[in-house]
């Protein structure tokens, strides 16, 4: 398959060996499971349970709230502890509101949960509302509602489906394992995927770095001519959904647009292989895949864990700690979040958990910038971080934004290569966040504005016809016709 | 907001550092550099070890008078780097006050008064070698043919003091460089092929045998050692391929045009300071564009540059002023020459395809 190039980029060290040998094992059940209410983009689920209800595995806990939300399921059968605010799977560490099961270690399935059997009679519409109803969002760590990108094709017209294999990440082989172990069940997500989409090609893209996934799934592709596996050269940031579909299309996606302005939706495996799991078997999304890795691990593996799980079960579970960490990271290396604990649940966007060493960190107190332009060539997106920074730093948000702040992917590319070790990418998190606030000091201000408005066009309207009243009356008991205009009439008032 | 544990990623970094870039580029001019010592004999050490001295003396001065850390500025190299390449750049006997005044031009004059690395907009090597070169014209073009070290005309260790520290300058042997000589002559009248055949001998001269400074001797080793910090990747190609081609290409019209009066393009490569320039002092980081698009302007600007200076004004080696002129020109490089950003075309607008969604694969 012919593959374009794209632009920056860099080839960190991938350190997948730690994990990647590494068949998927079963994590048993922790004591506990908290179970978030919010574990996607978008609203919030609202609980579904009370406290001390006995519930089974795969029960609805929580239901999805609006049109870009995700409901939550019962990891495993047990009983509702409570609903309270538990440390959140987030870098911030604040408290979010959870479910709190405690199994009863019977994994009992509820029941009459059962599958389709012909995925492929279904409309669309049906696939992507079961697809909605598991709970299912995207699993590479976008936990973008999965439905809601399947219903693209209402407004798009789309030509292909993308397995997003690429797994650029270093350290994380949960999506590589998936694909060797499970590679009929994420072939037929995928098919079920594009059905929905109402696309007939699919590409599974698959970095160089993992041989056996691509002949596993080129093996159980060989038969479907409109499916077909892409070896992608080994270059992070080549999982970013956008410079992926450029590699295998040659086809920017305009600024500030979709893949599926060019016709093309992304998917990972890992949410191809839920989307299986929930047509044919009817199961929610209740467990995932996790990498556990990092030089501070003792054993690293990839676990299927039960959403809830706290972190602490994982690393106990790799024979913990070889030595401290200086880093415990959700996600890969370059783009993942520090974990505020080892309290906090896996959730559904938790692809892995690394607990890594001062060496492999690497980081160094920062320098000033020697311009030496080495965040330029890296950057993938074509801007000028070392600038951006700048003016960051100084205060000028505007001036960020003028140079492309929010066409920056934020994949840490600039970061890792520059020499004088400047966090980039925390300037332009800042320069974000400020954006952000301040768009909502605007929608704010635009509220009160128009609420105001209102108000006066309330006040005006009841005096206006107050005044025409008394005109009238006037007009009445004078008998002649009003000689003055609306203005002069407000002149007077 | 500079912080030692930035909460944001990426949690991983290439194993680079500024003084690691510094090392490798010292490392690359090392092979040049030795040799040209061991052509100059001792004045030439003393010089180099007196202008690099001064340098990182007064680095630390500086630092110490903004009230900054010391170790971080002065472990960077950067200062260091700075007084080898203005030593590279004078004349290898000069006396050692050029040296120090040179170093203190470069360090305070050029770096430390615009805010210390980073900040300054000119090469300080070259500022100081122009600042050098107007003020005292006669020591700078004061040019010695090679006698390697411990060779029969070689200066021992006490000439070579008496040399750099002045108590014997009156009878030192002096001669020109290639490019000046050649100057001279064309501007008496004589046509290249009567000049050149006595004094220039491409292929020799480009091993390292030639009068000048002594990062003007050896073109073989300088070419070496930039084409290793391109496999290093401490420099990118675009400068020294956009410098070397523009002076080639120029060179190679006016000879032409008339080759009695305008040499060729390899005479321009191997004479004068013109690799050191284009791998080691163009590419600068500090002073050149930041862009692919933008270092190659700035690339073909100095070639330009060079050569018009040594075909038509009145110095024969013009690098460090041409390196001096562009870098005035790299903030407005900058400022038009951006790469165009992912998903939007050149002026900025998100990119339209005229014929959405019908973008095949291609198989
Ligand atoms: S990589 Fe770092 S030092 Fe180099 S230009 Fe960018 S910000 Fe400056
Ligand atoms: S983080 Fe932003 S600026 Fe830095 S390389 Fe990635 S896209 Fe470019």
């Amino acid at each position: 398959m012919k593959l374009f190039n794209i632009r920056g980029g860099v080839h960190p060290e991938d350190r997948k060996h730690l994990a990647a040998d590494q068949a998927i094992e079963d994590l048993p059940l922790a004591p506990l499971l908290h179970v978030a209410l919010q574990q996607h983009i978008g609203n919030a689920a609202t609980p579904a349970v009370r406290r001390g209800q006995q519930v089974a595995k795969g029960e609805l806990l929580g239901t999805g709230q609006g049109p870009i939300s995700a409901p939550v399921h019962a990891p495993t059968s047990g009983r509702i502890m409570g609903i309270g605010s538990f440390p959140a799977h987030h870098v911030s560490g604040l408290s979010v509101r959870t479910i709190t099961l405690q199994p009863d270690g019977k994994d009992q399935w509820l029941e009459g949960i059962e599958g389709v059997p012909d995925p492929f009679a279904l409309d669309p519409d049906e696939i992507a509302a079961r697809v909605a109803a598991a709970g299912i969002v995207g699993m590479g760590g976008a936990t973008f509602p999965s439905a809601v990108k399947l219903n693209l094709r209402k407004k798009y017209r789309l030509h292909t489906l993308v397995i997003n294999g690429a797994e650029c990440e270093p350290y994380l082989t949960c999506d590589d394992r998936l694909m060797r172990e499970h590679t009929a069940q994420v072939l037929d997500g995928a098919r079920i995927m594009a059905h929905a989409l109402g696309v007939t090609q699919i590409i599974i893209a698959i970095e160089n770095n993992k041989p056996q996934a691509q002949a596993a799934m080129t093996g159980a592709a060989a038969d479907s001519p409109a499916v077909r596996v892409a070896g992608l050269p080994m270059r992070y940031p080549m999982g970013s959904e956008k410079h992926l579909v450029q590699t295998l299309t040659g086809r920017e996606t305009p600024a500030r647009g979709l893949t599926a302005d060019i016709g093309v939706v992304v998917h990972n495996p890992a949410t191809a292989f839920a989307v299986h799991q929930a047509l044919r078997l009817g199961w929610p999304l209740v467990s995932r895949l996790v990498t556990v890795s990092g030089g501070a691990i003792t054993r690293p593996r990839n676990l299927r864990v039960p959403l809830g799980t706290p972190v602490q079960q994982l690393i106990d579970y790799c024979g913990g700690f070889r030595e401290e960490p200086t880093r415990l990271i959700s996600g890969g290396p370059m783009m993942g979040n520090p974990l505020p604990g080892t309290r906090v649940p896996i959730v559904k966007g938790s692809n892995g958990v690394l607990a890594l060493t001062a060496e492999e960190v690497n980081a160094q107190a920062a320098a000033p910038c020697i311009r030496c332009a080495n965040c330029v060539a890296a950057c993938p997106c074509g801007l000028l971080p070392l600038q951006m920074a700048a003016h960051a730093r100084a205060g000028d948000l505007d001036g960020t934004v003028r140079l492309g702040l929010m066409d920056c992917i934020g994949c840490g590319s600039c970061s890792y290569v520059c020499p004088a070790h400047i966090p980039l990418v925390q300037f332009f998190n800042y320069a974000k966040g400020e954006m952000a606030a301040r768009g909502r000091a605007k929608q704010k201000q635009a509220e009160t504005k128009r609420l105001i408005e209102q108000r006066t066009a309330r006040i005006e309207a009841i005096q206006q016809a107050k005044r025409e009243a008394m005109a009238a009356r006037k007009r009445e008991s004078a008998g002649k016709p009003p000689a003055q205009t609306p203005a002069d009439r407000r002149a007077e008032a | 907001m500079y912080s030692d544990t930035p909460i944001a990623g990426p949690y991983a970094h290439e194993r680079t550092s500024v003084s690691r870039i510094m090392v490798l580029v010292v490392l690359a001019l090392l092979p040049a550099t030795l040799f040209s010592l061991w052509q100059f004999g001792w004045p030439a050490i003393f010089l180099f070890l007196i202008t690099v001295g001064t340098c990182l003396v007064a680095e630390a001065a500086c630092l110490r008078a903004a009230e900054k850390p010391l170790r971080p500025s002065l472990l960077d190299g950067s200062a260091l780097l700075t007084g080898w390449l203005l030593a590279m750049s004078l004349p290898p006997w000069a006396p050692w006050w050029i040296g120090v005044l040179g170093g203190l031009i470069a360090i305070v004059v050029a770096k430390q008064v615009f805010g210390g690395i980073g900040q300054n907009l000119f090469n300080p090597a070259m500022v100081a070698r122009v600042a050098l070169l107007i003020s005292f014209p006669a020591e700078l073009t004061r040019y010695v043919a090679p006698a390697p070290l411990f060779s029969p005309q070689a200066p021992g260790f006490g000439e070579g003091l008496a040399i750099t520290f002045g108590l014997d300058g009156s009878d030192m042997v002096t001669g020109a460089t290639l490019l000046g000589q050649v100057r001279t002559e064309l501007g008496q009248g004589h046509p290249l092929p009567d000049i050149l055949p006595g004094i220039y001998q491409p292929w020799s001269d480009a091993v390292g045998t030639l009068a000048g400074s002594m990062g003007e001797t050896s073109a073989l080793l300088l070419l070496l050692g930039g084409l290793f910090l391109l496999s290093q990747r401490v420099i990118t190609w675009h400068i020294p391929v956009a410098t070397i081609a523009t002076l080639a290409l120029a060179a190679t019209l006016m000879n032409l045009y008339d080759p009695a009066h305008y040499p060729d393009a390899l005479y321009h490569l191997v004479g004068g300071a013109t690799l050191l320039a284009a791998f080691f002092i163009a590419t600068d980081p500090v002073t050149s564009p930041i862009s692919p698009r933008g270092q190659l302007i700035f690339g073909a600007g100095l070639g330009v540059l060079i050569y018009s200076i040594r075909t038509w004004a009145g110095y024969p080696e013009g690098v460090a002023f041409a390196i001096v002129l562009m870098n005035t020109c790299t903030p407005l490089i900058d400022h038009y020459v951006r790469p165009r950003i992912y998903g939007r075309d050149r002026k900025g607008a998100p990119i339209e395809y005229a014929d959405d969604a019908d973008a095949e694969v291609t198989r």
